[in-house]
C-alpha cells in the first residue's frame, strides 16, 4: 500500500480544498447541462396541468396574485400564480390558478384548479401533496367528475364547496377515513376562487 | 484478494440489506413498488461505484484526519449529479424517489465501502466492490418491492411496460404499502434469505 500522506495542516487544508474546488467545478457543468432539460419539465408539467383542467383554449398568459387563504390560524395571505386562458379571438375562456394549502394530512397540499369564465370549476389536478397512499392520496382522482365527490360543475359562487359531514351545509363528500384531505383541498379550492375572482391589474 | 471472492460477498455472503444490514432508511422508504425500488438500487450503485473509484485513486493522497470530510465531499457530488440528471431527464421516477435521492448520501453503505473497502484497495477491486455491493443492494430493494407491490397494490411492475395486475381494479392491502407492511416484509424476507444461505452452506 502506498504511503499515506502525512495529517499536517498544510496537508489537511491542501487536499480539501482541492477536492472540493474539483467537486464544485464537476458540479457547475453538470448544472450546466441539465438546467435546460429542467426547467422543460417543470414548463411542461405546468403546461399540461393548465390543459387538463381548462376546456380547450388558444393561449395563456401567467400572472401572480395576493389573496386571502383561510387556515386554521385565521386568514393569512397568500401569492398564488395564475394562467389566464384566451380563445382565438382574444376572449376569457377561463382561468386555472395553482393553489395549495399547508394542512393536508402530510403537510403541503398543492393542485391546480381551473374555472371557466362564470367561475364553474371545470377540472383539476393535484401537483404536489405527501397524503397517505391508498386513502388521502386517492383526492387526485375521489373529486373529479367520475368520482364519488365530484367538484366539477360546481359554481363556489354558488354552491358550498366544503366538506358535507361537518355539518355546515357544505356539498362535497369527504373521501373515507381521509377527511382532513378533504377539508385541506376544500380549502384549496376556496382559495383559488379567491384567485380567480380577482380583476387583472388588481391586487386584492 | 480475488475478484470472485468481492462479486460473491457483494452479492450474497456480505449482502448489504440481508446480512450488513445497512441503509434500512431507503430500503423501507422507497421499495413501496418494484420500480421504485430497482431505481433506487441503481441511483446507490452509480454513486457506490463512482465514489469506490475516486476515493481509492485518492487515498494516498488524502490525510487520515480529514479523510471523512473529503470523502463526503466525493459522494455529495455524485449524489447531486444523480439528482440533477434524474430531475432533467426522468422526471417522473425523481417525482416518486424524490426526497430518497439526496439522502444517499449518507446511506452507510456509500460511506461504509469508502471507510471499509475502497481507502484500503486498488481502483479495480473498489470498483468491483462498488459494482456488486449496489448490486446486491438493488436486488434486495427489488425483492422487497415486488413483495410489497403484489401484497399491497395487487400489481407488479406498475409504472413499466410489463405491469402485472392479478386482483382487477379491486385495492390490495394498503399496510404493505405502508410503513409496518415495510417492517414486516423486510424481518419476514431477512429470515427467509439467511435461512436459505445456512441450508446452503
Amino acid at each position: 500500500m502506498a504511503k499515506k500522506a502525512e495529517s499536517s495542516l498544510k496537508n489537511m487544508l491542501l487536499s480539501l480544498t482541492l477536492i472540493a474546488l474539483v467537486a464544485s467545478f464537476a458540479l457547475a457543468l453538470v448544472n450546466n447541462a441539465t438546467k435546460g432539460p429542467i426547467e422543460d419539465v417543470n414548463k411542461k408539467k405546468v403546461a399540461d396541468a393548465v390543459a387538463k383542467v381548462l376546456p380547450a383554449f388558444n393561449n395563456y398568459t401567467p400572472d401572480t396574485v395576493t389573496v386571502t387563504m383561510s387556515t386554521s390560524k385565521g386568514d393569512v395571505d397568500a401569492d398564488l400564480v395564475r394562467y389566464t386562458a384566451y380563445d382565438a379571438e382574444g376572449n376569457i375562456v377561463g382561468k386555472a390558478v395553482e393553489s395549495y394549502d399547508n394542512n393536508g394530512f402530510g403537510g403541503r397540499l398543492t393542485a391546480m384548479v381551473g374555472f371557466d369564465a362564470q367561475g364553474n370549476i371545470t377540472g383539476y389536478e393535484i401537483l404536489g401533496s405527501n397524503e397517505t397512499p391508498g386513502l388521502g392520496a386517492k383526492a387526485s382522482s375521489w373529486f373529479q367528475n367520475d368520482g364519488k365527490g365530484s367538484i366539477i360543475g360546481k359554481n363556489p359562487a354558488t354552491n358550498k364547496v366544503t366538506v358535507s359531514k361537518d355539518g355546515d351545509g357544505g356539498e362535497i363528500d369527504a373521501i373515507t377515513g381521509s377527511t382532513i384531505t378533504s377539508r385541506a383541498f376544500c380549502r384549496l379550492v376556496g382559495t383559488a376562487y379567491n384567485a380567480f375572482k380577482v380583476e387583472k391589474g388588481e391586487t386584492k | 484478494m480475488k475478484a470472485s471472492d468481492i462479486i460473491k460477498n457483494g452479492l450474497i455472503k456480505e449482502n448489504p440489506t440481508w446480512v450488513l444490514v445497512l441503509g434500512m432508511c431507503p430500503t423501507l422508504a422507497t421499495t413501496t413498488s418494484a420500480l421504485n425500488g430497482l431505481c433506487m438500487g441503481l441511483a446507490t450503485t452509480f454513486v457506490l461505484i463512482m465514489s469506490n473509484i475516486v476515493i481509492s485513486l485518492l487515498k494516498s493522497v488524502v490525510p487520515d484526519k480529514v479523510r471523512i470530510p473529503c470523502f463526503i465531499v466525493v459522494i455529495a457530488t455524485f449524489v447531486t449529479i444523480v439528482q440533477m440528471v434524474m430531475q432533467g431527464f426522468l422526471p417522473s421516477l425523481y417525482e416518486s424517489l424524490g426526497l430518497f435521492i439526496p439522502l444517499i448520501v449518507v446511506n452507510c453503505i456509500v460511506l461504509g465501502r469508502a471507510e471499509a473497502f475502497a481507502s484500503k484497495n486498488n481502483v479495480w477491486h473498489s470498483l468491483l466492490d462498488g459494482l456488486f455491493m449496489g448490486l446486491g443492494f438493488t436486488w434486495a430493494l427489488t425483492l422487497l418491492g415486488i413483495v410489497r407491490e403484489a401484497l399491497g397494490a395487487g400489481t407488479i411492475g406498475a409504472g413499466t411496460k410489463f405491469c402485472f395486475s392479478f386482483i382487477g381494479g379491486a385495492d390490495g392491502m394498503l399496510l404493505f404499502i405502508l410503513a409496518p407492511g415495510g417492517f414486516i416484509c423486510l424481518g419476514l424476507l431477512m429470515a427467509l434469505i439467511n435461512h436459505l444461505r445456512k441450508a446452503i452452506k
